[in-house]
């Protein structure tokens, strides 16, 4: 995916001459044709992250599109004020393109890991989200929604589903339908998903854009079961329970049952793959498998 | 805190009377009256004498920009913006209330002239910095400034920015550092410190116009300059 992100960025950079690249010291190689060709556009500022943003603002202010590139807790976390003020409270459209989720580097610790990316980002007013499952998805999502004059954060994993799928910006898929229960997943998450619920009936729902959320999709999803028994179960690969109150804002203000499963909000000290911290974690299709058939059983 | 402009504290400047008599207007808890006061003359010096705007098309592609990073204290800006016929001088007897467009810290949604809403500090400073580049990228000959307070150089990104833009041979960005002595922490000879980082750096004090038009208006050939504006009174 953060190879796709490189290619789709530099085809982008020959079509369009409003797009401009900052990056903080991280992925030069995927842009050297870029920055050969573009050198006033593609900007490599060092290690500082604050400036990276502000700067990238400075240049959607004079008609640019920005598009800023860090690790995940570096992009996102370290300059989170310089997003809120410089881009959403400012108004601009920009993109910033974290590599690194979650713990796709397992063994270089927490300080290094992003499970808070997204979470964090709902917070912001008119802050869009995206959340691909393949590369190619990311390039159909990029080039849809990087010039829509909002700030859009597209998260970049080393997880990937096998296929793509017919991705829509700002829209769920209806993958499956079942009738116990709505399963939402989210990005990379989904092909775990399908082979957790493979002999469930559920319907599993597809989510890659977090923000804005499509919350119309979710109601003509659900059952027409009476609305105690409804039931929905979110699968996210950053922080659990995340997009829980945009399903009650979708839902409501009838009552939904619902299981939020995701990274679990603790410290994490090991080293390891990202499938071992998955196992860890729950996140593995054993782990997803196990809280969903409990989850029903309750219902 | 309730009450008009210290009269007494623009006793030292040279900036037309009219312009005090628009500060003094206004009334409000977030005037940060030492802060304001420690622009005006460089502020004045800028659009009476530097900048190239049009108030009737604030936005205008070819006019040079001016960036207040601080955002705090932006009475003086307010009133010269107002004096140089950006929006109705009415506005400053609205400052800080519901029906005004002026507030403790500027809206670059509401005030015709501001640039970026700022207020929380070291931002403006790198946005600025994106200005220039963006210009350079555009082939415009505009100009860039940037005012910083000393207290805001406090901040981790006004240092990120110092290395960064030494480098980029940015010669139409010019920053203004404003240093009234605020700093919690004394930030010693702050000139040199930019021209390590490759900056030309000068000190003008920041009560004299024609010192202030002089560093001012002659930018370095290549680098981009720093203005350190010394306001000791």
């Amino acid at each position: 995916m953060r190879a796709q992100m490189g290619a789709t960025l530099q085809d982008l950079m020959d079509t369009d001459p409003r797009l401009a690249i900052v990056l903080a010291d991280i992925s030069h190689g995927y842009f050297e044709r870029a920055a050969a060709a573009y050198p006033e556009r593609v900007i490599k500022v060092g290690i500082m992250e604050q400036t990276a943003v502000s700067l990238a603002a400075g240049l959607a202010i004079e008609g640019f599109i920005p598009v800023v590139h860090s690790i995940t807790p570096f992009i996102v976390e370290r300059p989170f004020e310089q997003i809120k003020v410089d881009f959403c409270y400012q108004r601009l459209g920009g993109n910033i393109i974290s590599t690194g989720a979650s713990y796709d580097y397992g063994t270089d610790g927490m300080t290094h890991y992003g499970m808070g990316d997204v979470p964090i980002l709902r917070t912001l007013p008119g802050m869009e989200v995206v959340v691909p499952g393949t590369a190619g998805e990311f390039d159909a999502l990029f080039r849809e929604a990087y010039a829509d004059g909002a700030p859009t954060y597209f998260r970049v994993a080393e997880q990937q589903n096998l296929a793509d799928r017919a991705v829509r910006f700002g829209r769920l898929e209806v993958v499956r339908r079942g009738s116990a229960a709505v399963v939402v997943a989210v990005g990379p998450m989904l092909d775990r998903v399908l082979e957790a619920v493979a002999d469930l009936d559920v319907s599993v729902v597809y989510c890659t854009t977090v923000a804005p959320f499509d919350g119309e999709t979710l109601r003509a999803a659900m059952p027409a079961a009476p609305a105690a028994t409804r039931a929905v179960v979110v699968v996210e690969p950053y922080y659990e329970g995340t997009l829980v109150p945009e399903i009650v804002a979708a839902l409501g203000p009838d009552p939904v049952r619902i299981e939020a499963i995701g990274v679990p909000r603790r410290v994490l000290s090991r080293y390891g793959t990202i499938d071992q911290h998955d196992a860890d974690l729950g996140l593995s299709v054993a782990g997803i498998r196990a809280r969903i058939e409990t989850f029903l059983a309750k219902g | 805190m309730a009450g008009g402009w210290r009269v007494s504290c623009l006793s030292m400047s040279s900036v037309p009377k009219r312009v005090e008599q628009l500060m003094a207007q206004a009334s409000g808890d977030e005037k940060h009256d030492p802060s304001a006061h420690s622009t005006l003359d460089i502020l004045w010096v800028l659009y009476d004498r530097i900048l190239r705007y049009d108030p009737r098309d604030p936005r205008g592609e070819d006019r040079d920009r001016f960036l207040m990073s601080k955002g705090h204290g932006p009475l003086a800006l307010f009133a010269i913006l107002a004096d140089k016929g950006f929006f109705p001088a009415e506005e400053m007897a609205r400052f800080e209330t519901w029906e005004g467009i002026l507030g403790g810290h500027p809206d670059r949604h509401r005030v015709p002239g501001i640039e970026i809403s700022t207020g929380s500090l070291g931002h403006g400073f790198p946005m600025a910095v994106g200005v220039a580049l963006a210009l350079r990228a555009k082939g415009s000959d505009r100009r860039v400034f940037v005012l910083i307070g000393d207290g805001e150089a406090n901040e981790g990104s006004v240092w990120e920015t110092a290395l960064l833009a030494g480098s980029l041979e940015l010669p139409h960005l010019t920053a203004i550092l404003v240093d009234n002595a605020s700093s919690t922490r004394p930030l010693g000879d702050i000139g040199a410190k930019f021209s390590t980082f490759g900056w030309a750096a000068r000190t003008a004090n920041g009560r004299d116009h024609e010192a202030l038009y002089a560093a001012l208006s002659a930018p370095d050939a290549v680098r981009p300059t720093i203005v350190v504006a010394e306001i000791r009174e």
